[in-house]
């Protein structure tokens, strides 16, 4: 799982917020996992790909459920 | 017809289901806080907001949220929303409880949730009726169910920390996964069917009409709580399993529940049912005559005309007038396409169809396909009592 991700650095302000974001709306386990949604949106909202916000693993998850359920 | 993708309502799905370390020790942390006993209804409403079903609530609702939905059929964003989600209390219950406390929100004894509790406020019940259910006659079971809720609200945010079992697990499916599962089968457009009946051939015919034009049908019967007399759910499903196998193409539908009440509140709840679809990925949206309508409180195209109010709701309503058997035409038709007189007309009538299948008879084909009243009456008793 490491090698799927890299190292990417923030100001020190934004941390801040984001740290302080979580502890007020929770929803998130780390600023890590903030970031990526909130970029992950960003992003997939710029290819008109709203849905696409979980990750790969999640994904796979749902998909598993499905299966089982005989919906796919 | 413009291929759109559906994007959930506010422009993201809401998650508000703890996991890892921090659903470990948001359910630690319930064990200590001060507890909150929810009714059925709301319970399967907390595990909604919390799997984006209710997007973009994140909780329920604050007073400055309630207030404009309640007036203005809006969130304070603009954002369309016209039914109240709101939790009521009593005084007692919170005792010692401030704004900005933790509060853990229970189901048969169970923390399901924690919730921040964001803003504590009295409202006015008999004003929430006038508003949402448009009277104050208590025969309107909504407005009886108003008035018999608790003196306070809360409002603020929700973490669910366990889910609610359904009798129906198979067939529970959230907005996360009804998207992922409509890009698999490759469906672009999709409208969504909203029920809480057994499906005769005016069901079927509307939703055939939609189909013709889009992509794939979501057919999504609310289960729950239900009048004396209506079908039970797992009839309904019985039902629908039959029709979809014999005569719908395969992979042109999926078929899933919905926990949530029905509130009777005519057109607010039509949108309300439509913006539940768009986040389970829906592009359009059957709106049924008189839809979500009780006894002749609502005129029977009322919530169709709702709709010309909320131009940026992001999904489009699809008005299909009822379908009737004309013997001149030779089919289903409606009236908007057939030019017959009544005579040559056979109406397709809920009440006649449970009548007979009360009496353990078959409904004509016009009215119901023999293999969905057969998969109906293999029930003993298919009627809530
Ligand atoms: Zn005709």
């Amino acid at each position: 799982m490491s090698e799927d991700k890299v190292t990417i650095k923030i100001s020190k302000d934004v941390y801040e917020k984001a740290k302080q974001y979580i502890e007020k709306y929770g929803g998130f386990n780390s600023v890590e996992e903030l970031v990526e949604f909130v970029l992950n949106e960003a992003l997939s909202e710029e290819q008109g790909e709203a849905q696409r916000v979980y990750s790969k693993e999640e994904e796979e998850k749902v998909k598993e459920r499905l299966r089982a359920l005989g919906y796919i | 017809m413009v291929a759109m993708v559906s994007k959930p309502h506010g422009g993201r799905l809401v998650r508000r289901r703890a996991t890892g370390k921090r659903l470990e020790a948001l359910r630690e942390e319930a064990k200590e806080l001060p507890k909150i006993e929810l009714p059925y209804d709301i319970a399967v409403d907390v595990e909604n907001i919390a799997n984006g079903v209710f997007s973009p609530l994140e909780g329920f609702l604050v007073q400055e949220d309630y207030l404009h939905v309640l007036y203005d059929m809006r969130l304070s964003n603009d954002v369309p929303w016209t039914i109240p989600i709101v939790l009521d209390v009593d005084p007692d219950e919170i005792v010692g409880v401030k704004e900005g406390d933790d509060v853990a929100l229970t189901y048969n004894g169970k923390p399901i949730a924690v919730m921040r509790v964001e803003e504590i406020y009295g409202w006015d019940k008999k004003e929430y009726a006038k508003m949402v259910y448009k009277t104050t006659d208590t025969r309107h079971p909504g407005v009886a169910k108003t008035l018999e809720k608790k003196e306070l609200l809360i409002g603020g945010p929700i973490d669910l920390i366990d889910h609610i079992e359904s009798r129906f697990e198979k067939y529970l499916l959230w907005p996360e996964e009804t998207r992922v599962l409509f890009r698999e089968k490759g469906w672009k457009t999709i409208v969504g069917f909203q029920t809480r009946n057994a499906p005769h051939r005016g069901h079927e015919y509307v939703q055939k009409a939609a189909l013709t034009f889009t992509d794939g049908l979501f057919i999504n019967p609310l289960v729950g709580w239900k009048k004396k007399g209506d079908f039970k759910d797992e009839v309904i499903l019985a039902a629908y399993e039959a029709l979809i196998k014999h005569y719908y193409p395969k992979d042109v539908v999926v078929l899933a529940v919905l926990r949530t009440a029905m509130r009777y509140a005519g057109p607010r709840e039509a949108i309300h049912h439509a913006i539940l679809r768009k986040n389970f990925g829906c592009t359009h949206f059957i709106v049924g005559r008189d839809h979500a309508g009780v006894g002749n409180f609502y005129g029977p195209y009322e919530a169709w005309d709702i709709f010309d109010e909320f131009p940026d709701l992001g999904i489009t309503p699809l008005f299909i007038r009822e379908a009737f058997y004309c013997k001149k035409c030779g089919g289903m038709v409606n009236a908007k396409i057939c030019p017959h007189g009544e005579e040559h007309r056979l109406k397709i009538s809920g009440t006649k169809i449970r009548e007979m299948l009360k009496k353990g008879e078959k409904p004509p084909e016009y009215m119901m396909r023999p293999e969905v009243a057969e998969a109906i009456l293999r029930f003993d008793n298919p009627f809530v009592e």
